[in-house]
């Protein structure tokens, strides 16, 4: 094969870092989930979160070969353009439906309406 | 539909027609078996007339299976303008019913049907039809501004356009086959999930916006590649003219917004089919993150329609200012900053909802922030035109029409901008006045400046000057009889989608708006009169390769445009390159090479048809046809992956002989 198929494919080298990162950025979070450890709901959550984003860079890295040169810089650009959309939409909608949830008026008959609804549905 | 009709079919599910049942067909309403006849007669009329001169098979093997761009960009108008009639039926409709029902009178549409109406004109106008017209001008103007053969994918192209066609196809038979959603064209849940929208027409627009989305998202993806890929050689990113650039920036938010719309549609049909409780208020599901995702979606949608158009304006206002244009990377950069920003100003859609002051004050700022590189656009606009030579044609009515126009809209956009104004006007006909302030006086203006002015590309010859003169000048007035009336009917309390209203002293306002919607019927008559004038006369309406004097590349190749776009490479120095090409006299070579082009393939359109077979078998649960349709689709891409016969060259002699005929015609 040519250098550029070795360039755009990665070496064998790569895939196995990448594979053992990926394992054990997936064995830590189940580990800790399994254990049943006596962290609040929001920290588990935050762990998972947290993990996940991590797999998602290495998967990046390790097995699309994102780097600053590919395609004359334009694939980073790419990734960065998504990066900052995900965040907008990400932290927007948490920050909105939050929001949202905060200014809510509590409703006395809000259980009736499920059951209502429910036997609709 | 009554009531009981709805759930006496919803308990019958035959295993082999579903809940299809002949209860579905609404043979008891009268407009819809006048529609039904009308089309069926004309459709009849048309297979006739097809049959007589024998175009089934010049129609399969020229435009069917074509993977030509410039074909398929073409097809993509002629569908945007067939569905904008329909549209524009339901527009008139709704003007005709509003006229009539006021002071307790109910007017000739009954609820259910006026719901439908509005409905099926917002998803029409906004998918079929102005989607059409965008990725339509993108497709054929695009790829000859930079100098390509063609766009990067061919195959997908022809593919993208008849997945289009099968969602409009979609919700069309939904007017004689069941019924429509009666949602609005957002479909907000409670209301369109399955509690309370139990038939069909709620069906409909899922499966139909999702096939035309997975269209519009694989346009999307090759527009991107070919503008990044296949510029002529020594064309840089700074040397693309503006079109280029703003078809860039929205096929890039095309494929950043889309997928949104999918999910969101996913959800909303997983709760709908599966009951699950995304929407609902059972389990922790929450009806308003799907007004939040949507309007993610919803907002660089709009952005998506109307960036093109401002490139289309650029392009005309240089030709016809005899200037290059003003502020190139301004208007570039204001382009880039609009598609960033797009994303931040989702919620000014629903600050009613409930969200706090915090929330609400930061997208209303950001809202007036966007309009700041718009309004820099005006000015560009504007500056180029100032101590230019303006010729007056066609295009450049459009052109400033459309800035009046626009900037009124703007500004009513920064009013609704401001929360506090906002929760007066919220849902009111202000709201609607303002859309179609800046959809009509914005993207349909630019629709119809882009067909006057690249027409003569596409076919050889220009428009009837007359009857395009009168097309301009009654959509131009029929807008604004149609839609100012709405601005003070919104601030008269009015409220969007009534089907009645009580108020006598509103209805004055609603019959000047329904003139104005028949003035916009004129323009529309006059479009097509125009057409067929022009075609007729276009012998003498005949011109030559650059017949308005422009800037760009496109120019620079014969019209109509021969399917291999250029005879030769283009080596591109500069911005405006076909100007600086006309002032050192610049000639083809008759020094050709073999052209290698693409082949035509059917396995597009037989995707797509299987796929409309797949949307109405989902819609009325006949699942062995859903699960057989589905299957074909699949099975026919993978089979296509096999095809090693894609592509042919074009002789040599076959290219010297189509361009010395050019060159002599």
């Amino acid at each position: 094969m040519s250098d550029h198929s070795n360039h755009s494919h990665g070496t064998m080298n790569q895939l196995m870092t990448g594979f053992v990162l990926a394992a054990i950025l997936t064995v830590i979070p189940f580990g800790i989930i399994l254990g049943e450890p006596d962290f609040s709901r929001y920290i588990k959550i935050g762990i998972i979160m947290g993990f996940a984003a991590l797999q998602i860079i290495v998967h990046l890295v390790y097995f699309l070969h994102l780097n600053s040169k590919a395609e004359g810089g334009w694939t980073i650009a790419a990734t960065i353009l998504a990066v900052v959309i995900l965040v907008i939409v990400l932290a927007g909608s948490l920050w909105v439906m939050h929001n949202m949830n905060e200014n809510m008026m509590p409703m006395p008959d809000m259980d009736k309406m499920m059951s209502l609804q429910s036997q609709q549905g | 539909m009554s009531t009981e009709v709805v759930e006496t079919t919803r308990e019958t599910v035959s295993p082999i027609f579903g809940r299809l049942s002949l209860d579905w067909i609404p043979y008891h309403e009268p407009i819809l078996i006048g529609t039904f006849l009308a089309i069926a007669l004309g459709g009849l009329a048309l297979l006739a007339v097809m049959t007589r001169y024998r175009l089934w098979v010049p129609f399969y093997k020229n435009w069917v299976i074509t993977v030509d761009h410039k074909k398929i960009g073409i097809m993509y108008m002629v569908l945007g303008f067939i569905m904008m009639v329909r549209g524009f039926a339901d527009a008139l409709m709704m003007r005709a019913q509003q006229a009539l029902a006021a002071g307790g009178a109910e007017g000739y549409l009954p609820p259910h049907h006026f719901d439908q109406v509005f409905t099926a004109h917002g998803v029409i106008m906004i998918f079929f039809v102005a989607m059409a017209f965008v990725t339509g001008i993108m497709n054929f103007v695009m790829p000859t501004q930079i100098g390509a053969r063609d766009v990067a994918f061919p195959f997908l192209n022809n593919f993208s356009f008849w997945m289009t066609v099968a969602g409009a196809l979609l919700v069309n038979v939904s007017l004689f086959i069941g019924e429509f959603a009666r949602v609005g064209w957002l479909a907000f849940p409670p209301l369109s999930g399955a509690s309370f929208s139990t038939g069909p027409g709620m069906d409909y627009y899922l499966w139909s916006l999702q096939i035309a989305g997975i269209g519009t998202t694989l346009s999307g993806i090759n527009l991107i590649a070919t503008i990044f890929k296949m510029r002529a050689p020594g064309m840089k990113m700074f040397d693309m003219p503006v079109f280029t650039w703003t078809a860039l920036c929205t096929n890039i938010l095309i494929v950043a917004a889309f997928p949104v719309l999918t999910a969101t549609l996913t959800l909303l049909t997983l709760d709908r089919y599966l009951g699950t409780h995304f929407f609902t208020n059972d389990l922790g599901g929450n009806a308003m993150m799907y007004v939040n995702l949507i309007w993610i979606w919803g907002h660089p949608e709009v952005y998506i329609l109307i960036l093109p158009l401002f490139g289309v304006y650029s392009e005309i206002v240089a030709t016809f200012s005899g200037k290059p244009l003003f502020g190139y990377k301004t208007m570039v950069w204001a382009t880039c900053c609009i598609m960033v920003l797009s994303f931040l100003v989702w919620l000014h859609h629903f600050f009613t909802m409930g969200s706090g002051a915090s929330v609400n004050t930061f997208f209303g700022i950001t809202t007036m922030i966007i309009s700041v590189p718009t309004g820099a656009k005006i000015f560009n606009w504007l500056f180029t035109m100032y101590k230019g030579r303006v010729r007056f044609e066609v295009p450049m009515l459009w052109t400033i029409g459309f800035i009046v126009t626009f900037t009124i809209g703007g500004m009513t956009g920064v009013m609704l901008a401001i929360p506090p104004v906002d929760f007066q006007l919220h849902n009111t006909l202000f709201l609607i006045a303002h859309f179609h302030n800046v959809i009509i006086g914005g993207v349909v203006f630019g629709v119809y400046a882009a067909v006057t002015y690249w027409w003569p590309k596409a076919f050889g010859f220009k428009l009837d000057d007359k009857w395009s003169k009168r097309t301009f000048w009654f959509w131009l007035t029929g807008f604004y009889l149609a839609f100012m009336p709405l601005y003070a009917l919104g601030l008269m309390g009015a409220t969007r989608r009534m089907a009645q209203y009580m108020d006598t002293g509103w209805q004055i306002y609603f019959i000047a708006a329904a003139c104005g919607a028949v003035l916009i019927l004129f323009g529309i008559l006059s479009t097509f009169i125009g057409f067929a004038v022009s075609i007729k006369n276009r012998k003498a309406l005949a011109c030559g390769s650059d017949p308005w004097n422009a800037r760009t590349l496109e120019w620079a190749t014969q019209s109509p445009i021969q399917p291999y776009n250029f005879p030769q490479v283009i080596h591109v120095h500069g911005r405006d390159e076909f100007w600086h090409m006309k002032q050192t006299g610049f000639k083809w070579s008759t020094d050709y090479t073999p052209i290698h082009m693409p082949k035509s393939t059917a396995t597009g359109a037989l995707i797509a048809l299987f796929a409309l077979g797949f949307g109405f078998a989902m819609v009325w649960y006949i699942w062995w046809l859903a699960i057989l349709s589905l299957f074909a689709c699949i099975a026919i891409g993978i089979a296509h992956t096999f095809n090693y016969n894609r592509d042919y060259y074009i002789p040599v002699d076959e290219v010297a002989k189509t361009e010395s005929k050019g060159a002599t015609a």
